[in-house]
């Protein structure tokens, strides 16, 4: 409240006709944005088994559904398992990576540096199919750890981008003010340096974490029949049209506002560690 | 590094040697002169050229929203554009079929209201691929357009109109101009991500938009014809590549978004 009679306050007086036009146009926008997740909400307390709305009466019958049935629950949880191991793995390697590209001085720097973009530029289905055909062979498809490293592959582009931004804006003295006071390299990056980048580091595994959680593709050629989350929800979608994946979608869209909304707090009001 | 090496190049170099498998080039013979698969190549193109220009018409006025709004709304609007962004994609794809189904609720909202007669076919074709990609790959054109919007001059614009300049003199001749490399990464980031996209066409499309991404899967999954598959892959690679290098020669800034 306070906020809205502040912004009143304040130029008013440029306010024209187009201003009117702009808002508007953003108001459809924003909801064109909005709606495919606003409507998941009504029909995950649907009690009717098909798509009706508005919903003929309401009940929790299909979150009671997805807790029910093994298939969901375990994909649920491979999917966790994927997430979390793929968070350490790339927020490690990422990290390295960042440190070595934005301090290190080497021959092909930044041919390294283009390579580790790769990922986030070549189409998903390439890689896919690249590591299918790879591992097929190696007979691995099935393993959950395969999907981890491919995951992390795609998650590590991430981590380097945010990690490297912070490492580029730190100042490398504090590091080496700790090193002259007698501790060793490793232990200054890991007292000092590590500690004033947290709250990229949180961003990092949160990108890190949510890419991993929602990717479909490479988890869909290297999970064979065990499902991730995402592979479920595709076949569940292809198959037949079952309000359980709208209450798996609502759960879906708390826990991303959740993470989005620690994230905001830890990652970007942490005050540097003392 | 070593870890990208081994999971990352080796896997994609070994499948583009499956190209040329036997020292032939008939794959790429196949995906390059053969109607039907050049068809799908045009196509997934013009889609992503559709995609890439709706996504500017609706991104550069919430962009210019998010950088020029009064206090409270940059914030509202950004977590309007993050928050779908950040949801997977199996899940909007989902709500787009509650919208835009044969009894979606659009088409039930059109009926009622006496403006068409029959339902309207928005899923499982064009339409539908169109507006599920747009939805998806908005926030890559919003966000480009967004940075560059916030570090443009202002004082710039306030000159031109000290000068009598009229608005939209302003806007083609200083405003524009000045916010065009954003606008030029975003249309590429888009373009480029558009012509690998899978999930959309594989869902919304129902079979009837086949783009080079759905291609190569069924050239995997159902034909198991991987000379083929991995000669699509590299003509996919390339046209991603070519668009990206291009990118990069106009500026020298980096592609990143975030």
């Amino acid at each position: 409240m306070e906020l809205n009679a502040a912004s009143r306050g304040r130029r008013r007086s440029r306010m024209r006709p187009w201003h009117i036009g702009l808002y508007a146009w953003c108001g459809l926008v924003f909801l064109f944005l909005m709606a495919p997740l606003i409507v998941v909400f009504p029909i995950s307390f649907s009690s009717s088994a098909y798509l009706q709305f508005p919903p003929p009466g309401w009940s929790l019958r299909w979150y009671a559904a997805y807790i029910d049935d093994f298939a969901w629950i375990d994909a649920t949880i491979r999917s966790l398992k994927v997430a979390m191991a793929t968070t350490a793995l790339s927020t490690i390697l990422g990290t390295m990576l960042a440190f070595s590209i934005v301090r290190g001085r080497f021959f092909g720097k930044s041919t390294f540096n283009q390579i580790s973009m790769l990922p986030l530029i070549v189409p998903v289905i390439i890689y896919s199919i690249a590591v299918y055909g790879l591992f097929a062979q190696l007979r691995l498809i099935g393993n959950w750890q395969v999907i981890v490293l491919g995951h992390t592959v795609h998650a590590i582009p991430f981590v380097l981008i945010v990690v490297g931004a912070a490492l580029r804006t730190y100042d490398v003295n504090y590091e080496l003010a700790a090193m002259s006071l007698g501790a060793s390299r490793l232990r200054a990056i890991w007292r000092v340096t590590l500690p004033q980048i947290r709250p990229a580091l949180v961003s990092a595994m949160f990108l890190a974490f949510i890419s991993s959680f929602d990717e479909l593709v490479v988890a869909m050629f290297l999970g064979g029949s065990n499902m991730t989350l995402p592979k479920k929800m595709f076949d569940n979608i292809i198959n037949a049209i079952d309000p359980t994946i709208a209450a798996v979608s609502v759960l879906q869209i708390i826990l991303v506002t959740g993470i989005l909304i620690v994230v905001s707090k830890i990652g970007a009001g942490a005050s540097p560690a003392a | 590094m070593a870890f990208l090496l081994a999971f990352y190049l080796v896997p994609v170099g070994l499948l583009l040697l499956q190209s040329v498998e036997g020292g032939s080039l008939a794959a790429y013979d196949k995906a390059l002169t053969d109607g039907l698969y050049v068809g799908v190549l045009l196509d997934t193109m013009l889609i992503a050229a559709y995609v890439s220009i709706v996504c500017l018409l609706l991104g550069y006025p919430v962009a210019y929203f998010l950088a020029a709004a009064p206090a409270p709304w940059p914030t509202v609007g950004i977590i309007f554009v993050l928050l779908p962004f950040w949801t997977s994609i199996l899940v909007r794809t989902y709500g787009w079929m509650i919208l835009l189904g044969r009894n979606g609720i659009i088409n039930r909202l059109l009926l009622e209201s006496g403006l068409i007669s029959a339902p309207f076919p928005l899923l499982n074709n064009m339409t539908g691929v169109l507006i599920g990609m747009v939805h998806v790959l908005l926030p890559y054109m919003v966000f480009p357009i967004y940075a560059v919007m916030r570090r443009v001059d202002t004082g710039l614009v306030s000159a031109a109109e000290g000068l009598g300049a009229p608005g939209w003199q302003i806007f083609r001749r200083v405003y524009f101009p000045l916010t065009l490399p954003g606008v030029l990464a975003g249309v590429t980031l888009v373009y480029i991500l558009s012509i690998g996209f899978f999930i959309t066409p594989a869902l919304l499309g129902g079979g009837k938009v086949i783009m080079i991404a759905v291609l190569i899967e069924m050239q995997v999954r159902q034909f198991l014809n991987w000379s083929f598959a991995a000669a699509l892959s590299a003509v996919l690679l390339a046209a991603t590549l070519l668009v990206y290098l291009v990118l990069r020669r106009l500026f020298r800034s980096d592609l990143q978004w975030s």
